[in-house]
């Protein structure tokens, strides 16, 4: 479904990604790990073309990502993507939030674009919030609006960018959850994420990279059995830890 | 004191009336004209468009250049020799403010689109709203919004430059007022009331912009 080939970056003289190679299979949940800096967040970005890459090749569902033929605004509403820091539009309810993209891209009805926007909304347990602005919710009731929206394009697969660093530790397992399920109804997902409890829960396979370079690719089980790199082995006994 | 004779204000209540419709459709047509065309300017000088924006930068900075009073002559004798007809000094002067107000308004609407936050734009496009819709649903609404304050400042220094058509005779508020206190000789008069008239609307419109701006910040 995404496969990621031998992707290079540079902003200027700084190369932040280093020859990337990975894939996400349709239904997997793969867990993108590493130190900050490492180059995590920029790749997840490319994915969708929110970032475009210097060399290599990136594919999702058949078509070249960048490539300039293809069009781009047509393969991103095929994914949907996650924020570290939300981005719901604060100017509309947390419903129209999750209706924009339905009626001006799907060119869905007004009548059917809220109705799923409903379903979505009580698929993330905010039924009763679904008039209020972003100002008025919590920040994880803010990130579950952002991954309703994302859901509202029925994508065939989402990004999460890191998607539980701005909220508060009692938010986090609400925010988590909603992903869990996701992944157990079989959502192909790509997770930027700190959070090894859930990579460990729900996780295909868990990418560690470190200095733009993807240093481990592994199996989830194989990942956490300290078989890996040493960087991979160091950077979990420092995350694991407290 | 004693020598004040109002009942000249009063006497003429009609006249003057028509001349501040004139100052007030003046303003407001301007407002209007001058937003939509500084917003074309501001989004395509966002937009880097390679020679457009250039383009769009270069006008901006050419009627920042100039003295509005200026503008307001040009167009005076540009626009009908531009048309081939006259088209009377309401419109000639209305297309100057509209052009001159442009150059003003752009980089007021510029600065508030770039006041949004560049995630935004991100967030926009990774549920495939294309540029310009993003642009439309996601970053002019949030940007006009907290640049509300700044534009009715702009509006209210506006109203009163548009005083400045006397320069081609347009019959606005003062220079309906000065027609009758020359006429009815009450120069002191007319132009006190003249400028509580100006005073009055626009101290009203700060007050009201401030409170905006107070509202905003909350």
């Amino acid at each position: 479904m995404i496969s990621i080939s031998n992707a290079s970056k540079w902003y200027g003289d700084f190369q932040v990604l280093n020859d990337c190679t990975t894939h996400v299979s349709k239904g997997e949940v793969v867990v993108v790990c590493g130190p900050s800096g490492s180059g995590k967040s920029t790749l997840i970005k490319c994915v969708n073309g929110l970032e475009s890459i210097d060399k290599g090749k990136i594919m999702v569902d058949g078509d070249v990502v960048n490539d300039k033929k293809t069009n781009l605004n047509i393969l991103r509403s095929k994914i949907g993507m996650v924020f570290q820091s939300f981005e719901l539009f604060p100017h509309m309810s947390a419903l129209d939030n999750v209706i924009l993209g339905q009626i001006k891209v799907l060119k869905r009805s007004e009548d059917e674009a809220r109705a799923r926007a409903h379903d979505l909304m009580a698929q993330v347990g905010l039924s009763e919030h679904a008039g209020k602005y972003p100002a008025q919710l919590s920040g994880g009731q803010q990130q579950r609006v952002a991954i309703a929206r994302g859901l509202a394009m029925d994508p065939i697969a989402l990004l999460f960018d890191e998607p539980t660093s701005a909220l508060d530790p009692e938010m986090i397992n609400d925010v988590l959850d909603v992903m869990v399920n996701l992944a157990q109804d079989g959502m192909t997902m790509m997770v930027v994420t700190h959070e090894m409890g859930f990579a460990q829960k729900v996780a295909h396979r868990v990418v560690f990279m470190d200095e733009g370079c993807i240093v481990e690719d592994a199996p989830t089980d194989q990942f956490f059995q300290a078989q890996g790199s040493e960087r991979a082995q160091q950077f979990l006994s420092k995350i694991l830890t407290h | 004191m004693g020598d004040f004779d109002y009942s000249v204000i009063f006497n003429n209540i009609p006249f003057l009336v028509d001349g501040l419709k004139v100052t007030f459709l003046l303003t407001i047509l301007a407002v209007i004209g001058g937003m939509v065309l500084g917003t074309i300017l501001a989004l395509i000088r966002i937009a880097q468009i390679p020679i457009a924006s250039w383009l769009a930068a270069a006008y901006v900075n050419f009627f920042r250049s100039l003295p509005l009073i200026l503008v307001i002559f040009w167009l005076y004798f540009l626009v009908p020799l531009f048309l081939g007809r006259p088209v009377g000094s309401f419109y000639s002067v209305l297309i100057a403010f509209v052009l001159f107000e442009a150059a003003y308004y752009s980089e007021i609407i510029r600065a508030g689109i770039s006041s949004v936050r560049s995630g935004q734009i991100a967030a926009g496009r990774a549920i495939g709203l294309t540029y310009p819709q993003t642009m439309r649903y996601i970053v002019l609404p949030q940007a006009f919004r907290s640049m509300v304050p700044v534009l009715l400042t702009q509006a209210i220094v506006l109203f009163q430059d548009t005083s400045l058509v006397y320069v081609v005779g347009l019959k606005d508020f003062l220079v309906s007022a000065e027609l009758i206190a020359n006429r009815d000789q009450r120069l002191v008069e007319m132009f006190v009331f003249v400028a509580i008239v100006y005073f009055v609307f626009c101290f009203a419109g700060s007050l009201y912009a401030r409170h905006l701006q107070k509202k905003l910040a909350t």
